[in-house]
C-alpha cells in the first residue's frame, strides 16, 4: 500500500468477506422465480416472492446492521466519507434515469401516439377516434373520469414539500447538536411522509372505485399509475429510510460531523419531491 | 486463480485483526478482494462466452444448408435471442468489468475498490440472473424468442420464458449499476497522490466514461421492459396502439439504451488496446488527451443516435437526416482514435507477442465494423440492408473482432501479472491467427449474404444464398475450436507456465506492471511525470505549459463541432433535408476531420 506525502500510512476501510451478498441473491433469485410464476398462475409463486422477500429483509437486516456497526466504531474516515457520498449521488442518478424512461414514455404517448392514431392517415383503422388527453386509446370504449390536480395532489403536493422543509430543518438541528429538535422535526418528516401515502391510497382507491381509472385504462391509466406508482414506491423507501435515521437519532447515533447516513436519506427524500413536483405539473396539471 | 494474497488487515482497524477468512469454495463466494471478484467476472464470462457460442453453432449447424435439419424454427429463434442476450450481458459486458476489478485499483494505487462487499454483489448476482435466463429454455412456451431486442408485439405475446428474461435483464442492470457506481467512484475517489485525472491510464479514462453510460442507461432499459412487463400481465397499453400507446415507443426506449450499450461494449475494449499498443511499440501512446477527448465526445454522442436503429419504421424524414448526419459524426472521434493508435506504432521498436497480435486484429477488424456502420449510418443504404446478415456482419466485426479480441489481447497481456506465470507463446500464437482467420471466415461472407437480400434471424433461406452459409458455418465451427486453444493456454499457463518476471513486458509504462511496491508510488508518478513532460516538450519543441494552449484549442474544437452539429442539423431540418443544408453540414464534417487529423500531424 501507498505512503502519504506526510508519510502517514494511508487508511481505507475495506470490508471483511461477507455472506450477505450471496443471501441477496438467493433472494432476488426466489422472488424472481417467483413472480414469473405468479404472473403465469402458478399456485406456488406468491410463496416464493414471499419467500424471497423474507431472505432479502434479513439480507438488509444484516447488512446495513454491518454497515451502521462499521460506521458507529469509527471505522469510516474522510476518504470513505467521501466514496459514499459520490456513490450515493449516481445511484440517484440512476434513479432520475429510470423515471426518465416514463416520463420519455408519457412524452410520446402524449405528444406522438396519440395524435398520430387521431391522424388522417389512422381513419381507416380508427374512424371514430378523435385524439385528445386524457385518453384511453381507440380501442377500449370504457368511460373514466380524470385525476384532477385540485383536491388530494395539491394538498399531496403542500405535504410534500413541507416535508423537505420539515426535514432540512432537523439537518440543521442535528449539525448545531440539539438533539431534541433533531427528533422532533425528523418525527415531523417521517409523520408527513406517510401521510403522503395514506393520502395516495386514498386517492387510488378513489379512482379504482369511483373514477373507473384503473391501470388498464389505456394509455392514460397506464401512464397516470406507472409514474405515480413508482413514485410513491420510493416515497416509501425514503420513509422507511427516514425511520431508521429516526431510530438511529434515538438510539445517539450521528454527530455534527458525522451522519452522511442521515444526509444520504435526505438527498434521496429530496429527490423523491423533485420527481413529485415533475408528477404533479405533468400527470396531474396538463 | 490469483496466487496474490490480498492482505485486508493491513488496512484495517484494530476490531477486525483476527478475522476470519472463509477457505474453499466459500472464499470465492464470500470474497471483498477486488482481484478475486476481478477472476470471477473472467471465468464467468468466459463460460458465458462457451455457452453463448455453443447456440452460434447450432444456429450455423442449422443455417449451413436451406431447409430445416436440425431444430425447430421456434427453437431456432430462442436460441436466437438468448444467443445475443447471453453474449452481451453475460460474456462481453461482465468480462469488461472483470478487467476493471482487476486493473483499475493496481492502475489508480488504490487500496481496493470503494466499496468492496457491493463490489461481490454486482459479481454474484450474474450467476444467478444467467440462472434465471437459461432457465427459460426449460419452462412450457421456452425461452425468449423475440430477438434480444424484445420488441413488441412479439414479447407481450410470447410465453413464461419472457418474463424470467425479463427479471434476468433486471438483476444484470442491477450488477451493472452497482459495478458502476462502484468503478466510478473508485476512479474518482481513490487516486493515488500525483495521479492527476489527466494522468491516469487510458483504459481507467476508457472505464469511466463507460460507467458513466452505463449508469445513465441501464435504468432506462429497467424501465422499458417494466413496461413489457405490465404490458403482459397488468393490461397497460403502453406499446399497444389499441389503447392510445404504440410499439414504436419501445423501440425508442430501447435504443435509447441500445446505442450507448454499444459504446459500454467497445470503450473498455479501445482502453486494452490504448494500453497494449504503446508497450509493444515502446513509444508513449500517441495522443494522450485527443484520445481522452474522442472518448468523451463518443460518449456524448452515442445519446444523440439512438433512431439510426429504426430507419425503417416510418420517421419523418428530418429525424432521419438527423440521425444519420450525428452518426456520421461518430466516425470522427473514432477515427482519431484509430489514427492515434496507428501513429503510436510509428517509427516505434515492434515486436509481435500474443497481445499485440490482437490488439493489431483489433484495429483492422474494428476498423472494417466502423466502416460497414458508416455504410450503414446512410438512410438509403440501410433501408436496403436493414435486418440482412449485412447487419449481423457489421456488429459482429465489432463486437467479436473488436470487444472480444482486445480482451484476448488484454488476458496474454496481464496473465504474467495476475497469475505470476507467463503463457506460452505459441500457443497464444496459434490462438490468435486461427482466430483471426475462422473469424473472417465466417463473418466476411454475411457481407456478400446481406447485399444480396438475406434476411437475419432466419432458419431457412432461398436456395442462392447457400454457398457462403456454408462457408460462413465452417468459419464458425472453427472459431469455436480455436477458443480451445485460448481455454487450453490459459489453464497452462496458471498450472504449469515458467514463473513471469515482475515486468513481463518491459515497454510498459503503467503502474500494474511497474509494480507499485510500498512506497515507491509518489516517486514512480512524479518520475513519470517529468519524463513525460520532457517528452512533450522535445517532441513538440515548445515549452511545457503550451500544453494550456494546446487544452484551449481541443476546447474550441469541441465548441465547433457543438456548432457545427446543431447548425447543421437546423440548417437541414429548415430546408427539409435539402441539398444546399446537406451539403453544408457535409463540408463542416470534411472540415473538422481535416483539422483533427492536420493538428494530430503536426505533432
Amino acid at each position: 500500500m501507498s505512503v502519504t506525502p506526510t508519510g502517514a500510512k494511508p487508511y481505507y476501510y475495506v470490508p471483511q468477506p461477507s455472506y450477505w451478498p450471496i443471501t441477496g441473491s438467493c433472494a432476488l433469485l426466489l422472488m424472481a422465480f417467483g413472480a414469473a410464476a405468479w404472473f403465469n398462475a402458478y399456485a406456488m409463486g406468491p410463496w416464493l416472492v414471499l419467500a424471497g422477500f423474507a431472505v432479502l429483509l434479513t439480507m438488509m437486516f444484516g447488512w446495513f446492521g454491518a454497515v451502521i456497526g462499521e460506521s458507529e466504531h469509527r471505522l469510516y474516515n474522510k476518504k470513505v466519507d467521501l466514496s459514499f457520498r459520490w456513490g450515493m449521488s449516481w445511484f440517484i442518478f440512476s434513479e432520475v434515469m429510470f423515471f426518465a424512461a416514463f416520463f420519455g414514455a408519457l412524452f410520446y404517448v402524449r405528444n406522438i401516439s396519440v395524435p398520430d392514431l387521431g391522424d388522417l392517415g389512422q381513419k381507416l383503422l380508427w374512424p371514430d377516434y378523435t385524439a385528445g388527453w386524457p385518453t384511453n386509446g381507440p380501442y377500449l370504449k370504457e368511460v373514466f373520469t380524470p385525476m384532477q390536480a385540485i383536491g388530494i395532489p395539491l394538498l399531496n403536493t403542500i405535504i410534500l414539500v413541507s416535508s423537505g422543509g420539515t426535514l432540512t430543518v432537523a439537518h440543521h438541528a442535528l449539525k448545531m447538536g440539539h438533539r431534541g429538535a433533531l427528533k422532533f422535526w425528523l418525527f415531523v418528516t417521517v409523520v408527513l411522509g406517510f401521510t403522503f401515502l395514506g393520502f395516495q391510497a386514498y386517492e387510488y382507491g378513489h379512482a379504482y372505485s369511483e373514477l373507473n381509472l384503473k391501470l388498464s385504462t389505456g394509455v392514460y391509466g397506464s401512464t397516470f399509475f406507472m409514474l405515480t406508482g413508482f413514485h410513491g414506491f420510493h416515497v416509501t423507501i425514503g420513509a422507511i429510510m427516514l425511520s431508521v435515521m429516526l431510530g438511529r437519532a434515538f438510539r445517539g447515533h450521528f454527530d455534527a460531523e458525522h451522519h452522511f447516513a442521515f444526509e444520504a436519506a435526505a438527498w434521496y427524500w429530496h429527490f423523491v419531491d423533485v420527481v413529485w413536483l415533475l408528477l404533479f405539473i405533468l400527470v396531474y396539471w396538463l | 486463480m490469483s496466487s496474490i494474497p490480498h492482505d485486508h488487515a493491513a488496512g484495517h482497524g484494530v476490531d477486525h485483526e483476527h478475522a476470519h477468512h472463509p477457505g474453499g469454495i466459500m472464499r470465492w463466494i464470500t470474497t471483498t478482494n477486488h482481484k478475486d471478484i476481478g477472476t470471477l467476472y473472467l471465468w464467468f464470462s468466459f463460460i458465458m462466452f462457451l455457452v453463448g457460442g455453443v447456440m452460434a453453432l447450432a444456429i450455423r449447424a442449422e443455417l449451413f444448408q436451406p431447409g430445416l435439419q436440425l431444430v425447430e424454427p421456434e427453437f431456432f429463434n430462442q436460441l436466437n435471442t438468448v444467443h445475443g442476450l447471453v453474449m452481451i450481458f453475460g460474456a462481453i459486458m461482465p468480462a469488461a468489468v472483470g478487467f476493471a476489478n482487476w486493473q483499475v485499483p493496481l492502475m489508480i494505487g488504490a487500496p481496493d475498490m470503494a466499496f468492496a462487499r457491493m463490489n461481490n454483489w454486482s459479481f454474484w448476482l450474474l450467476p444467478f440472473a444467467a440462472v434465471l435466463l437459461l432457465s427459460s429454455f426449460i419452462v412450457p412456451g421456452g425461452a425468449a424468442s423475440a430477438g434480444w431486442t424484445l420488441y413488441p408485439p412479439l414479447s407481450v405475446q410470447t410465453g413464461m420464458g419472457m418474463d424470467l428474461t425479463i427479471f434476468a435483464v433486471h438483476i444484470m442492470g442491477a450488477s451493472s449499476i452497482m459495478g458502476s457506481i462502484n468503478i466510478i467512484t473508485t476512479i474518482l475517489n481513490m487516486r493515488a497522490p500525483g495521479m492527476t485525472m489527466m494522468k491516469m491510464p487510458l483504459f481507467v479514462w476508457t472505464w469511466l466514461i463507460t460507467a458513466y453510460l452505463l449508469i445513465a442507461v441501464m435504468p432506462v432499459l429497467a424501465g422499458a421492459v417494466t413496461m413489457l412487463l405490465t404490458d403482459r400481465h397488468f393490461g397497460t397499453s403502453f406499446f399497444n396502439a389499441a389503447g392510445g400507446g404504440d410499439p414504436v415507443l419501445f423501440q425508442h426506449i430501447f435504443w435509447f439504451f441500445g446505442h450507448p450499450e454499444v459504446y459500454i461494449m467497445i470503450l473498455p475494449s479501445f482502453g486494452i488496446v490504448s494500453t497494449i499498443i504503446p508497450a509493444f511499440a515502446r513509444k508513449p501512446l500517441f495522443g494522450y488527451a485527443s484520445m481522452v477527448y474522442a472518448t468523451g465526445s463518443i460518449a456524448i454522442l452515442s445519446f444523440l443516435v439512438w433512431a439510426h436503429h429504426m430507419f425503417t419504421v416510418g420517421m419523418p424524414a428530418a429525424g432521419q437526416v438527423f440521425f444519420m448526419y450525428v452518426t456520421m459524426l461518430i466516425a470522427v472521434p473514432t477515427a482519431v482514435k484509430v489514427f492515434n493508435w496507428v501513429a503510436t506504432m510509428w517509427k516505434g521498436s515492434m515486436t509481435f507477442e500474443t497481445p499485440m497480435l490482437f490488439a493489431i486484429g483489433f484495429i483492422f477488424m474494428f476498423t472494417v465494423g466502423g466502416f460497414t456502420g458508416l455504410v450503414l449510418s446512410l438512410v438509403p443504404v440501410d433501408i436496403v440492408l436493414h435486418d440482412t446478415y449485412y447487419v449481423v456482419a457489421h456488429f459482429h466485426y465489432v463486437l467479436v473482432a473488436g470487444s472480444l479480441f482486445a480482451f484476448f489481447g488484454g488476458i496474454y497481456y496481464w496473465l504474467p501479472k495476475w497469475s505470476g506465470r507467463m503463457y506460452d507463446e505459441t500457443l497464444g500464437k496459434w490462438h490468435f491467427w486461427t482466430s483471426f482467420v475462422f473469424f473472417n471466415i465466417t463473418f466476411f461472407p454475411m457481407h456478400f449474404l446481406g447485399l444480396a437480400g438475406m434476411p437475419r434471424r432466419v432458419p431457412d433461406y432461398a436456395t442462392q444464398f447457400t454457398d457462403w452459409n456454408e462457408v460462413a458455418s465452417i468459419g464458425a465451427f472453427g472459431f469455436g475450436l480455436s477458443q480451445l486453444i485460448f481455454l487450453y493456454a490459459v489453464l497452462k499457463a496458471i498450472r504449469s507456465g515458467p514463473p513471469a518476471p515482475a515486468r513481463p513486458w518491459e515497454g510498459s509504462d503503467t503502474l500494474d506492471i511497474r509494480d507499485p511496491a510500498a512506497g515507491e508510488l509518489k516517486r514512480i508518478y512524479l518520475k513519470r511525470n517529468e519524463r513525460l513532460m520532457m517528452e512533450h516538450a522535445t517532441r513538440r519543441e515548445r515549452p511545457v505549459p503550451a500544453q494550456r494552449g494546446a487544452n484551449m484549442r481541443t476546447a474550441l474544437i469541441l465548441l465547433s463541432i457543438a456548432v457545427v452539429l446543431f447548425g447543421g442539423v437546423i440548417a437541414a431540418g429548415y430546408s427539409g433535408g435539402s441539398t444546399a443544408g446537406i451539403g453544408v453540414l457535409g463540408f463542416a464534417i470534411i472540415g473538422f476531420l481535416l483539422v483533427a487529423i492536420l493538428r494530430n500531424v503536426r505533432r
